[in-house]
């Protein structure tokens, strides 16, 4: 479980999240919502440690995660898989060699080892026979999908997903949405995602919180969206109808 | 103010880019790869380089000797001198400046808008050491081999150009170029050249890894990166020739 508290967060002294408190189960899909602009990504961002919070409290599993050394940071984060909007592959290396990246720099597999954990993973995603591509070669869909397979490479135990579907069509969203779903519940792992497709949050949240403005506004599962008499949720959701 | 800050930036970038690697067959892999990127690519542009100055140093230098009290063959030692003193260290590390310090700056600013910076340090990777490390030891090796490259050519630019011009015997001028070496010249030369090698590294990766935004960022981050690489050479050719050669 991931909890925050009382998160604030500002650039150059324009304040963009205001006490934000929020928990992350494990096993579960949590699901940040919001409009364009309202801190999701910085939210997300603050939670793996990129960005440092002014005051505020991150746990997981109840070890503080800001006030403590680099190096004990780093720790934390071997058990983080994270999923950038853009992918974020390394552009110098194959396909096979960003998932097998982070198995050669944490453990000491044999190259066989690394290779068949690297295949399961491509598999796992439903890629094959790509190993040897590079990520300029490769559509912006099997670039999310080659993310995920990184991502998981390790069996982390936190995954964060930050608009995983956004740019993709809506057969491969829906892929990459079941996936998500599932390594979630198979590897017990407390998934973060955030997005603006209503469609994934209905399908696949366990949990929904909407931030609005910098701030947690509402908070709640999926059955209950529908029934909120919340305004500012309302509006964003009826927005997003189609 | 600003000034200070940067200078502390920069030390504390230092800080956490050099020690020993997280993982030495990583750190090995992309140590042989960047050097054989930087000298690879720098082979060429080196040579041209250093052949035509050695040449125009020993046209200019033999031509203000004509006419004065000073033996002609005394040209090809003067030359050397310049060459292995000066132009080969001094010219290498600015040329190498433009090429290595401006592809530096611009690779890790495309990992970092591209985010695969964030990527790494997500891992649990000290990404600046990663990135840094690597091109830091193969700069420090590529650089100084390039300057005693540069020192034989430019002084072959020097014979060549003496045969062609003929303002004194081949013979004469190899015969100044062997008198009265002086071992230190090259220590000289190669502390520059170490010295020069660090600063471009170090300079070119803080300016990629402060790069903020696109694409447009990215070249901005290199000519920066460019710019100040050169202005440090060449100041601390000052310091070092002060130093060095008046104890
Ligand atoms: N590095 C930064 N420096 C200054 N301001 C920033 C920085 N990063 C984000 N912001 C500001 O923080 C606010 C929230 O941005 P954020 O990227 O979190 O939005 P978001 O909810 O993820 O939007 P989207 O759905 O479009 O991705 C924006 O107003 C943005 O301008
Ligand atoms: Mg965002």
């Amino acid at each position: 479980m991931i909890e925050l508290k009382n998160i604030n967060k500002s650039f150059d002294g324009k304040q963009v999240l205001f006490d934000v408190s929020a928990q992350f189960e494990k096993g579960k899909c949590s699901f940040v919502i919001g409009a364009s602009g309202g801190g999701k990504s910085v939210l997300m961002k603050t939670m793996v440690g990129l960005l440092v919070p002014e005051s505020g409290n991150i746990n997981f599993d109840g070890r503080d995660f800001l006030n403590i050394a680099y190096e004990e940071k780093k720790i934390i984060r071997q058990e983080i898989g994270m999923l950038f909007q853009g992918g974020a592959l390394f552009d110098s290396l194959s396909v096979e060699d960003n998932i097998a990246f982070p198995m050669r720099m944490f453990t000491n597999w044999s190259k066989d080892e690394v290779i068949e954990r690297v295949n399961f993973c491509l598999k796992r995603v439903n890629l094959e026979n790509v190993n040897q591509l590079f990520p300029s070669n490769i559509s912006g869909g099997m670039k999310k999908r080659v993310g995920i397979a990184r991502a998981i490479a390790l069996n982390p135990k936190y995954l964060f997903c930050d608009e995983p579907n956004s740019g993709l069509d809506p057969i491969t969203s829906r892929l990459i949405d079941e996936l998500i779903a599932e390594i979630t519940q198979e590897f017990n792992i407390t998934t973060v995602i955030n997005s603006h497709d209503m469609k994934s949050v209905f399908d696949m949240s366990d949990q929904v919180t909407f931030v609005y403005k910098g701030k947690a506004w509402w908070e709640g599962d999926k059955s209950q969206i529908r029934t909120s008499d919340c305004k500012e949720l309302v509006d964003f959701i009826k927005a997003s109808e189609f | 103010m600003k000034y200070l800050n940067t200078f502390g930036e920069y030390l504390l970038f230092l800080k956490l880019s050099i020690g020993r690697p997280e993982k030495f067959k990583m750190f090995r892999e992309l140590f042989v790869r960047d050097l054989y990127k930087m000298g690879n690519d720098s082979f060429g542009i080196v040579s041209i380089i250093s052949i035509f100055i050695g040449a125009v140093a020993a046209i200019q230098i033999g031509y203000q000797l004509v006419g004065s009290l000073v033996p002609m063959y005394v040209l090809g030692r003067i030359v050397r001198d310049s060459n292995i003193l000066e132009f080969s260290p001094t010219v290498t590390a600015l040329v190498m400046a433009g090429k290595i310090g401006g592809n530096i700056a611009s690779e890790i600013g495309t990992m970092k808008v591209s985010e695969q910076i964030d990527a790494l340090e997500i891992m649990g990777v000290n990404s600046a050491k990663h990135v840094v490390l690597p091109k830091l030891a193969a700069s420090v090796i590529a650089i100084p081999a390039l300057v005693i490259y540069s020192m034989f050519l430019s002084n072959l630019g020097g014979i060549i150009s003496v045969n062609f011009s003929g303002i004194v015997s081949v013979s004469g001028y190899i015969q100044g170029l062997l008198m009265d070496f002086d071992g230190f010249s090259i220590t000289y030369a190669l502390t520059k050249a170490f010295t020069f090698s660090f600063l471009i590294t170090t300079i070119s990766a803080v300016h990629g890894y402060k790069t903020e935004g696109g694409a447009l960022e990215v070249g901005w981050a290199s000519t920066r990166a460019v710019v100040q690489s050169c202005i440090a050479i060449i100041f601390f050719d000052f310091i070092l020739t002060q130093i060095m050669l008046y104890k």
